[in-house]
């Protein structure tokens, strides 16, 4: 039989705010255990929390890029659990009337593109993280405790776990791009629990369901998805049954672990948080939110395509991010090729930055000068190999290339009268492959006007040489 | 003049202080004396900081002397309940489960009353958690009634209005859910108020019920009500559910007449077994609200007898959440048993809280249950929006309604323990403005044949305290029950206050 796979994504994206979503301490990460922390956020008897603004903000735009619904009435609910790294033993979260309702996100695939939809995006408060000493005791940092988190749930509809990639590739993208996040998953920024069944092909009820957790890449939650659809249906091929459960990725096994079952589940007992009040925002407020959006990444592609000519690929590559997309039109707009800005863009420029640990924020180079270098190129100026010596210049000392070009002396040669005095120089030097070409071995040129740019420094014009060799020979 | 000190009214002292006649360390020892010489028999406080209170008034006696401009509470010892938030102290509850938490920061109200010159005294006794109508619920002890040390002082804030009426504070803030104010202060023959829902911050306050929960003062009368109320009122940053509504001053709607003045009285309040003097008393004080020129004209609450099954869905289900922090991880007790996660906090709550906590934890836990939620908590939601409904058609018709605050006087010690659901039905006058988030008044409007205190209700719409301080306060003037005092035969040797 066949079957159709049928996934869902959690995703939990931090927000970018100075402070916590209920008080005052700083928002970030990392630093001493429990420096980060006040009595609000520790939970202490008698503590109230107050909404971050910021907060609500940017989940109402994260939320405006998804297309959601916005109702304009939004409410806080508690989710009751215990565990040492939730010191109230309930989590704010939203579950009744989340802020963002359903909406939608396109991603590519090789099909072309498709609609996701987004079930609700809601606002909710992290925990703290235990730390498990070597002598059997754990400690508990509540540094992490109420850092803002947006809950970003997907439909059920992705297919393949291609999809789900290409799904968290664009909603990171997005997420970016309007500034609501950094999204680094290494950071804990960005964090994704998977929800995955199987049923016939043809069918539309859904099958039993798997929430994978413990999924800390995009290549490891497509991989647990691989892994857990061939799973399943060697259950459901040998008639057996699949259990609801939540299981864990485990990358060294690249196998997902059982984790616990359905039976052990939590009853959350969710109800209407009594500390805070209601989120109400006027309807006009959508729309202004909507006006402020920047072109979304897709969109953008799509213009790359067609504004620049770009092949796909490309397209892609220069607007994962927004920053590379912005350097990209810049560079475009002073005077660069746009095929050959994409070249330098993502070999030499994206290989330094790289090599450098920049991002392309730090870059030395500004756009605006690498638009100078490569309209020295194209006017003959400088050869393509002494341009990427001035580049590296450049990329060191963040100066103009006309002035590298002018203080080393790497002007082009293109003076007839002095490459041909060269040319004499080279084809006596080297008979041997001067009669070759004359004989008819096309490849002898190559070798000759090789010892032509040697004997220049790269500096001669190689079209002019190249004709200029011809011409002798013949 | 100093062993009489601790009798004087807030504002007396107040004036007084700051005129420099008397100092604020005079006024907080000739309290410490009688807290000294009462407590043995009334236990109105669970700690006395005698001296972090004569600390206090020393300093400010000097920021006094210094020409430091005087607070309108200065050098007024006031006694707090024992879940509000004072830095470096010990904060209970009442409970064993928090034993060993120290609050490393100050409740808004406490904050409040410090920059108006109050010396706190000490914490006072209370229902574990606030959970009780009688304060036998503490961890830690009883407190007795100062007018029959037979009977209970009421609750959840009996050491509160303990305190007040045996003269060991003039004034104590308690908190109030369902009656934990008014009905103690009815019981203990002083006035207490709980203000609107959304007047005073409850940040700082641990937190029963949140939706109910609200802090208001006791006093000896309602002019140290107003006082005091108007101290700790306001809009505060960190509790969202304070309103941001101007606070009057409250003591200019004091000694106004009520001539003309519509007060409504539901009918409902004599069909829910009345105590013969209950009844008695409360009939009488409409008469002199009459005799005071005001107008009683007879309301309907239809869905009052409601309110009871309403508040026991809906602040155990609330105190459920509340109190799952008290699991022995940060702070407090935990016990020394289990042997993983799970069993140490399974047997931290087991042997941390007491019996009607965890009644009400388990009631709560309960009503929120999947598959339970809308049966029980989202139709209880649905009630208290009716309940809140029938008050505000009455008051359409009347300015402020009058309620006994309790069906019964104060009643034995032990008497009631063993009967919670007994013990809940005698909440039923006070739980209703809870429910409705009104701001209401429990004076005392007259005394039963054993000479015990009966407490009236002052109610009026949310916001509206003026009304109240105005008519509860003409009804003092009319009455002049609050001159009537409780008298404590304190043993010689127990009395080492100056002489």
């Amino acid at each position: 039989m066949n079957y159709e796979t049928v996934i869902g994504l959690e995703v939990h994206v931090q927000l970018k705010t100075e402070t916590k979503i209920f008080c005052s301490c700083p928002a970030g990460s990392g630093g001493e255990p429990n420096t980060r922390v006040c009595p609000v956020c520790l939970g202490l008897p008698g503590t109230l929390p107050v909404l971050n603004r910021r907060a609500v903000e940017l989940a109402l735009r994260a939320g405006a890029a998804l297309n959601c619904g916005l109702s304009g009435f939004s409410k806080f609910d508690r989710k009751n659990y215990f565990y040492p790294d939730l010191p109230k033993a309930y989590q704010i979260s939203q579950y009744h009337r989340p802020l963002n309702g359903a909406g939608w996100l396109e991603i590519p695939t090789a099909a072309g593109k498709k609609r996701i939809g987004v079930t609700r995006a809601h606002l909710e408060e992290d925990a703290g993280k235990l730390v498990h000493f070597e002598d059997g005791w754990s400690g508990v940092d509540y540094n992490r405790t109420g850092v803002p988190l947006l809950e970003i749930v997907s439909d059920p509809d992705l297919r393949r776990p291609r999809e789900a990639y290409e799904y968290l590739k664009e909603l990171r993208s997005v997420m970016r791009y309007i500034e609501v996040s950094d999204c680094d998953m290494e950071k804990g920024s960005f964090r994704c629990d998977a929800n995955i069944s199987l049923r016939p092909a043809g069918s539309r009820e859904l099958g039993v369901k798997v929430e994978i957790k413990n999924l800390n890449s995009f290549k490891a939650v497509e991989r647990a998805l691989e892994y857990e659809e061939i799973r399943q249906r060697g259950l459901l091929e040998r008639r057996e049954p699949v259990f609801q459960e939540t299981r864990l990725f485990n990358a060294d096994l690249q196998q997902t672990i059982s984790m616990r079952s359905k039976e052990e589940a939590h009853d959350y007992r969710y109800f209407p948080d009594p500390d805070l009040v209601p989120v109400v925002f006027p309807p006009e407020r959508t729309g202004e939110i909507r006006g402020q959006l920047p072109e979304l990444p897709l969109a953008r592609l799509t213009r790359f395509r067609e504004e620049y000519g770009l092949p796909d690929y490309d397209a892609g590559v220069l607007t994962a991010e927004r920053s590379l997309a912005d350097y990209y039109e810049e560079a475009a707009v002073a005077g660069a090729g746009y095929k050959s800005l994409s070249n330098w863009v993502m070999g030499e420029l994206l290989g330094k930055l790289n090599e450098a640990g920049l991002t392309i924020e730090e870059s030395p180079i500004p756009a605006g000068r690498l638009a100078g270098l490569l309209k020295l190129i194209e006017e003959g100026t400088i050869s393509g190999k002494i341009a990427k010596r001035v580049f590296a210049e450049m990329f060191e000392s963040g100066e103009e290339p006309a002035r590298i070009v002018e203080r080393r002396g790497l002007l082009q040669i293109s003076d007839r009268g002095e490459l041909e005095g060269i040319v004499e120089t080279v084809i006596t030097g080297h008979p041997g492959p001067a009669a070759d070409f004359r004989g008819g071995k096309e490849a002898a040129i190559g070798f000759l006007v090789g010892q032509v740019m040697k004997a220049t420094k790269g500096q001669a014009n190689p079209k002019l040489v190249n004709q200029l060799l011809r011409a002798r020979l013949s | 003049m100093n062993a009489k000190l601790n009798e004087l009214t807030a504002r007396e002292t107040a004036g007084l202080v700051a005129r420099r006649e008397i100092s604020a360390l005079e006024v907080a020892e000739a309290c410490l004396s009688r807290i000294a010489a009462v407590e043995p028999l009334v236990g109105s406080f669970l700690r006395v900081d005698g001296e972090g209170a004569r600390a206090m008034a020393a300093d400010l006696d000097r920021r006094l002397a210094a020409g430091e401009e005087p607070g309108p509470l200065c050098g007024v010892p006031v006694a707090l309940k024992d879940l509000l938030c004072v830095k470096g102290w010990e904060v209970t509850c009442g409970s064993k489960i928090l034993k060993g938490f120290f609050s490393p920061y100050d409740a808004t109200v406490v904050r409040k009353l410090r920059a108006a010159g109050a010396v706190f005294l000490g914490q006072t006794n209370m229902d574990e958690f606030a959970m009780g109508s009688s304060t036998e619920n503490s961890g830690y002890q009883i407190t007795r009634n100062p007018w029959d040390l037979d009977r209970v002082p009421g609750g959840s804030s009996g050491g509160s209005a303990a305190a007040v009426a045996a003269a060991e504070a003039p004034v104590a803030l308690g908190s109030d859910t369902g009656g934990s104010i008014r009905q103690p202060a009815a019981f203990c023959g002083v006035a207490g108020m709980k203000p609107t829902y959304g007047r005073v911050s409850r940040y700082g306050l641990v937190a029963y019920a949140s939706s109910l929960d609200q802090i208001g003062p006791f006093a000896r009368d309602v002019g140290d009500v107003a006082l005091l109320l108007e101290a700790i009122s306001g809009h505060d940053p960190l509790d969202s559910t304070s309103a941001p509504i101007p606070v009057p001053a409250y003591r200019d709607s004091l000694g106004r007449e009520i001539a003309g003045m519509k007060l409504g009285v539901p009918r409902q309040c004599f069909a829910a077994g009345l105590e013969e003097g209950v009844e008695r008393a409360f009939r009488e004080s409409l008469e002199i609200f009459r005799g005071l020129g005001a107008e009683i004209i007879e309301i309907d609450l239809p869905r009052i007898p409601h309110s009871v099954a309403c508040y026991y869905i809906i602040s155990t289900a609330e105190a459920s959440s509340n109190l799952a922090r008290f699991d022995g991880v940060q702070y407090g007790y935990r016990s020394p048993a289990g042997e993983n996660l799970v069993e140490m906090y399974e047997a931290t709550r087991r042997d941390g809280f007491g019996e009607e906590v965890k009644r009400r934890i388990l009631l709560g836990t309960y009503v929120l249950s999947s598959g339970y939620y809308d049966a029980y908590y989202a139709r209880a939601l649905q009630a208290r929006r009716l309940i809140k409904d029938d008050f505000d058609k009455a008051f359409e018709r009347c300015e402020c309604v009058l309620m006994p605050t309790s069906p019964t006087t104060a009643f034995e010690i032990g008497s009631r323990i063993a009967d919670p659901l007994r013990m809940y039905l005698s909440d039923l006058f006070t739980i209703a403005v809870n429910l409705a988030g009104l701001p209401a008044i429990s004076i005392t409007g007259g005394f039963d044949a054993s000479g015990l205190p009966v407490g009236i209700q002052v109610i009026a719409p949310p916001f509206e305290e003026e009304k109240i301080i105005r008519t509860a306060s003409a009804f003092e003037a009319g009455a002049g029950f609050q001159d009537r005092k409780p008298v404590l035969s304190v043993p010689p040797a127990a009395a080492p206050g100056p002489s």
